[in-house]
């Protein structure tokens, strides 16, 4: 199935270079954070509740702490859909708001979720003093930044891009904003939303499992699920624990893509829209297929169904037009200035803040030295992404050239791309531990480990996707060796590869934060880097110092992003298109 | 066939005024100044009972105005009222059948049709009843379950019509629904659609059609309003009194269309003096002269067909235009460039070879590169000029911004662009000079 990356439908280059909206709404993002920080931290108390039924280690309790962490995931997902129709809606609607919400959420997708994953556990545990239920929440908030942004983003686009006859047909039989919304958006959108999910769920794993345990402070969170599980293994050296908890964690991504998200992606395609013909056969799954065909279920779904279309059959009363004085200062260019200043003043003060709290601490001398740390795990991330790319796309191409192993090891390739790396850190860090080697080189690979995989199937696609008659016109041509490679596959799947490296090295960014330090029992393995720097400074809940890395990573982040991927993206859409 | 109630219209006479145009004036702000102009001051008077085309070339403004009618757009100026009350948007009474169908592809053949009939607030029966006879009206019947996927284009259109007369509208507007089909489904949508208008089976009281086809408008329409473009505005109009079913072979349905043929093509009609191009303001006009995209292998293969059997360098523009089976669209294109090089002159609807246009047909490849040359330096301005600043400059090279700024002085950013491809293609077509597409610069290859 090829891998559908929203930015590539639209056909205008991006900019790269950041603007100054690229600098205010930064500004206003970690201003935000702080304030969440500094009002929670007021009212602080430690967890009396949850020590009471602490993790225990015996295999048996893990179904039912799969099952919670399966049900966090779910809670996420569906929080981040509610999340995903008003504000792509909203930011679609009103062209103010688009303004500012389309690079907000632009610079939300690149900031690292588990570096301020102190800030938001330590707001939840403000908000709900002594209950697990805050530590919940802190949980599912964490894993619905991983998903909202890029459902968000993708929902987004689809709204820009419905083709515009539909658009009128709706205006001209007057549908209404609320029928059209169901009617044409939403189903437009839906594969696009869906393969998103899909996609993001793979990296939502990853900071369920990470962020079931984490420690802030003096408080220690220990959410049941697999995530602690995994955690009390390490602190207690257990490494079949370890190895059961893989296990179980196969399972549930396993059930979790075939039982959810297969059938959903199948069904999505009777929304897909064909602007051109696909030569990929559609996805199926069985569980579709069951369902459509067995009576019974189709009478269990009926009612549902029914009350679902009443629901979008609502008629509101017409909209009260405003009085023409009101409008026409609504829409005017002198309140469009003043919505501009609004935001400027907002994010000046959000940005002055942030200097004042972190420069109250943290001398000029030690931003140098972070920034230099940000440098060295730029380095790693680069390099690594380099040594991924240079073996698995040759693999890729020649996978995705034989469809019959496109098909075989494709499935698989998303597998590992879902499966949590976090959990195999523990392996390697006992080889490291055994061997004596130098945490700072031994320790990289783990950050690219569980988004490798991205470059993969991505390069799969890419090359399943690849049209047969430029094939044979190289073979008969009888192109072959460097020259093919130069020539024929590489720009051909570049767009694709590209899609893959830039979700690979933004999960690099989120890994390096879990992987640059590392425990096993009493030992602990810290490269230098940024991440050891933010998860250090988490540990010890040093809030400026959190703010700092947090900074410095997002900086990075974007930077890294608008300079290296965006032209490289807009190159891939402006030369490479094959269509 | 069912049969569904329908408006009281008596064929013969043409009844009330339903839908008036006032001084519609519609333009798109472009950046850097000065709005594009689409509709210049147009005006239109439509009563029941009669089938009105619009007929023009792209660029118009006729699909402008019919979704200014439709209620999708809102013109800069002017009123449009629709049953004596000012229209403020898609109203009531006003349905509309698309270009390329417009079908929702989630929803089955019976629930696109349904669809419109939701926001009237009818229940959910007697929508189901309507529905059904509509479909069974438009020759569907049989498909009610079937996903727009699964059927070709001209069933996709019939579902577009069944969606637009299932509300019940008074007047029917229509956005070239033929174009995008193959000839032999057109034909065949086109005389159901009029055998069914005919025999008072759609509830319909006028019909608004904008096509580009000469014959379609001639086939079809009470009424003919001929669009001029740059900017648009109504040219003429012509009253067809023929009876229905048309005959094509008919000779007066013949008359019509060289009448057509020949006032879109009159130079000397005032009406449609355009600020592009006509055979006296080249000279006049120099670089500021919007060109077409035309290639040269079409303009080529026109100058061979007319050289050939049976027209012998003369020909009537409706023959050729049915020979080569192109429509106004592509065939005016292809002869102003052909009148633009002085390879053909045409006027009154006929086109005839010049004594260049037959020597290119006779001559091999290299000689019709040298010939296209020639005539390209002598008659196009911006191409002469082009070569010009080539020669002058050392380097033989000049970049593509040096000739598209000083376009942009006399033209939108758009126009300019087009006009430069045209001469781009041009160029490379004659040998004239190379175009370096990278590094967007034009550079001087030496003659042989």
């Amino acid at each position: 199935m090829p891998a559908f990356h929203p930015s590539l439908a639209l056909r205008r280059p991006q900019r790269f270079l950041p603007s100054v909206w690229d600098a205010l709404i930064f500004a206003l993002v970690i201003g935000g954070l702080l304030l969440i920080t500094l009002g929670g931290r007021q009212t602080f108390e430690p967890l009396a509740e949850a020590a009471k039924t602490p993790i225990s280690l015996s295999p048996a309790m893990l179904p039912e702490y799969a099952l919670r962490t399966t049900l966090r995931m779910l809670a996420g997902i569906v929080a981040s859909l509610v999340f995903t129709f008003c504000y792509g809606a909203l930011a679609v609607k009103s062209r103010r708001a688009e303004i500012v919400m389309v690079p907000l959420l632009d610079i939300l997708q690149s900031i690292p979720v588990l570096s301020f994953l102190a800030f938001t556990t330590t707001f939840f545990l403000a908000l709900f003093p002594g209950q697990v239920l805050g530590v919940e929440f802190a949980a599912i908030f964490a894993i619905f930044t991983g998903q909202a942004w890029n459902m968000t983003f993708s929902f987004y686009q689809s709204l820009k891009t419905v083709p515009r006859d539909l658009d009128d047909v709706a205006n001209s039989l007057r549908l209404g904003s609320w029928r059209k919304f169901w009617t044409l958006e939403v189903p437009f959108a839906a594969p696009g939303l869906i393969w998103n999910a899909m996609m993001s769920m793979s990296g939502t794993w990853f900071f369920v499992v990470a962020c079931e345990a984490i420690t802030v402070g003096n408080t220690t969170v220990s959410l049941p699920g697999v995530g602690s599980y995994v955690a009390l293994a390490i602190q207690q050296k257990d490494l079949a624990a370890v190895g059961w908890a893989v296990l179980a964690m196969l399972v549930v991504i396993l059930s979790y893509d075939q039982l959810l998200f297969r059938p959903l992606v199948a069904w999505a395609e009777k929304f897909r829209v064909e602007l051109s013909v696909g030569n990929a056969p559609p996805p199926s799954s069985w569980l579709l297929d069951f369902f459509q065909r067995a009576d019974l279920a189709r009478k269990v779904w009926r009612p549902i169904g029914e009350f679902a279309e009443s629901l979008m059959r609502l008629r509101f009363s017409r909209k009260v037009r405003a009085p023409q004085a009101v409008a026409e200062v609504w829409s005017s260019r002198w309140f469009d200035w003043a919505w501009f200043a609004l935001i400027a003043v907002f994010a000046l003060w959000a940005g002055w803040s942030v200097i004042l709290f972190v420069g109250r601490e943290v001398s000029l001398r030690e931003v140098v030295a972070v920034f230099g740390l940000g440098g060295l795990t730029l380095a790693r991330v680069l390099i690594l992404i380099a040594i991924a790319s240079v073996i698995w796309t040759p693999i890729g191409v020649w996978v995705g050239l034989r469809p019959r192993w496109a098909a075989a090891v494709q499935p698989i390739a998303q597998f590992m791309a879902a499966f949590p790396s976090n959990l195999l850190f523990p392996i390697v860090v006992v080889g490291i531990v055994r061997f004596h080697l130098m945490p700072d080189i031994w320790l990289s690979p783990l950050i690219i480990l569980g988004t490798q995989w991205y470059i993969l199937f991505n390069v799969i696609a890419g090359a399943t996707a690849f049209p047969n008659d430029l094939r044979e016109a190289a073979a008969s041509f009888r192109v072959t060796g460097w020259a093919w490679w130069r020539k024929v596959a590489l720009p051909g799947i570049f767009p694709y590869y590209v899609t893959g490296a830039i979700t690979a090295s933004g999960g690099a960014w989120n890994a390096s934060i879990v992987a640059e330090v590392a425990s096993w029992g009493s030992d602990r393995l810290e490269a230098h880097g940024l991440g050891s720097f933010i998860a250090d400074a988490t540990a010890k809940a040093d809030m400026p110092r959190i703010v700092l890395g947090t900074v410095v990573i997002s900086l990075f982040v974007v930077l890294f992003n608008r300079i290296l991927w965006r032209p490289l993206f807009n190159f891939a859409s402006k030369r490479l298109r094959l269509d | 066939m069912s049969d569904i109630k329908t408006a009281e219209r008596p064929l013969d006479q043409t009844g009330d005024v339903l839908l008036e145009v006032q001084s519609i004036r519609q333009a798109y702000p472009k950046g850097g100044g000065a709005d594009l102009l689409v509709l210049d001051g147009v005006s239109l008077i439509l009563k029941s009972g009669e089938i009105v085309g619009l007929l023009g070339r792209s660029g118009s403004g006729k699909s402008s105005l019919l979704r200014i009618i439709a209620g999708l757009a809102k013109p800069v100026s002017g009123r449009v009222t629709w049953r004596d009350k000012p229209l403020t948007g898609p109203s009531e009474g006003i349905a509309m059948v698309f270009q390329s169908f417009a079908l929702f592809p989630w929803l089955t053949v019976l629930e696109n049709v349904e669809i419109g009939l939701e926001p009237l607030g009818i229940p959910a029966a007697e929508r189901r009843k309507r529905s059904l006879e509509a479909i069974d009206l438009i020759g569907l019947d049989g498909f009610e379950s079937a996903y727009p996927k699964e059927l070709s284009g001209g069933m996709r259109q019939r579902v577009g019509f069944a969606r637009a007369l299932v509300v019940h509208p008074e007047l029917l507007l229509m956005d070239e629904p033929f174009s995008a089909l193959d000839v032999l489904t057109a034909e065949t949508l086109r005389t159901d659609l009029i055998d069914l208008w005919v025999e008072n089976k759609l509830p319909l009281r006028s019909i608004l059609i904008v096509t580009h086809n000469i014959e379609e408008a001639v086939l079809m329409c009470d009424r003919v309003v001929i669009f001029a473009a740059n900017p648009g505005r109504i040219a003429a109009e012509i009253k067809i009194d023929l009876p229905y079913p048309r005959n094509r072979n008919d000779e007066k349905f013949r008359k019509f269309v060289d009448d057509i043929y020949g006032r879109m093509t009159n130079p000397y009609d005032p009406a449609l003096k355009m600020e592009r191009r006509a055979a006296d303001a080249v000279a006049t006009a120099g670089v500021a002269m919007v060109l077409p995209e035309v290639s040269p292998n079409l303009l080529a293969g026109l100058m061979e067909t007319l050289a050939g059997e049976p027209f012998n360098g003369k020909a009537d523009l409706p023959e050729i235009a049915d020979e080569l089976t192109l429509e106004v669209d592509e065939l005016f294109p292809i002869v102003e460039t052909l009148q633009l090089l002085r390879f053909a002159v045409v006027a009154h609807g006929d086109i005839r070879l010049t004594p260049e246009g037959r020597r290119f047909v006779d001559l091999d490849v290299d000689a019709r590169k040298h010939l296209f040359a020639a005539q390209l330096v002598a008659h196009v301005p911006i191409a002469a000029l082009i070569q010009r600043v080539l020669q002058e400059r050392p380097s033989r090279r000049a970049p593509y911004t040096r000739f598209s700024e000083e376009l942009e002085d006399f033209m939108s950013e758009e126009f300019a662009e087009e006009t430069l491809k045209a001469v781009i293609d041009w160029g490379r077509y004659a040998e004239l000079f190379a175009y370096d597409e990278q590094a967007q610069a034009f550079s001087l290859e030496d003659p042989e």
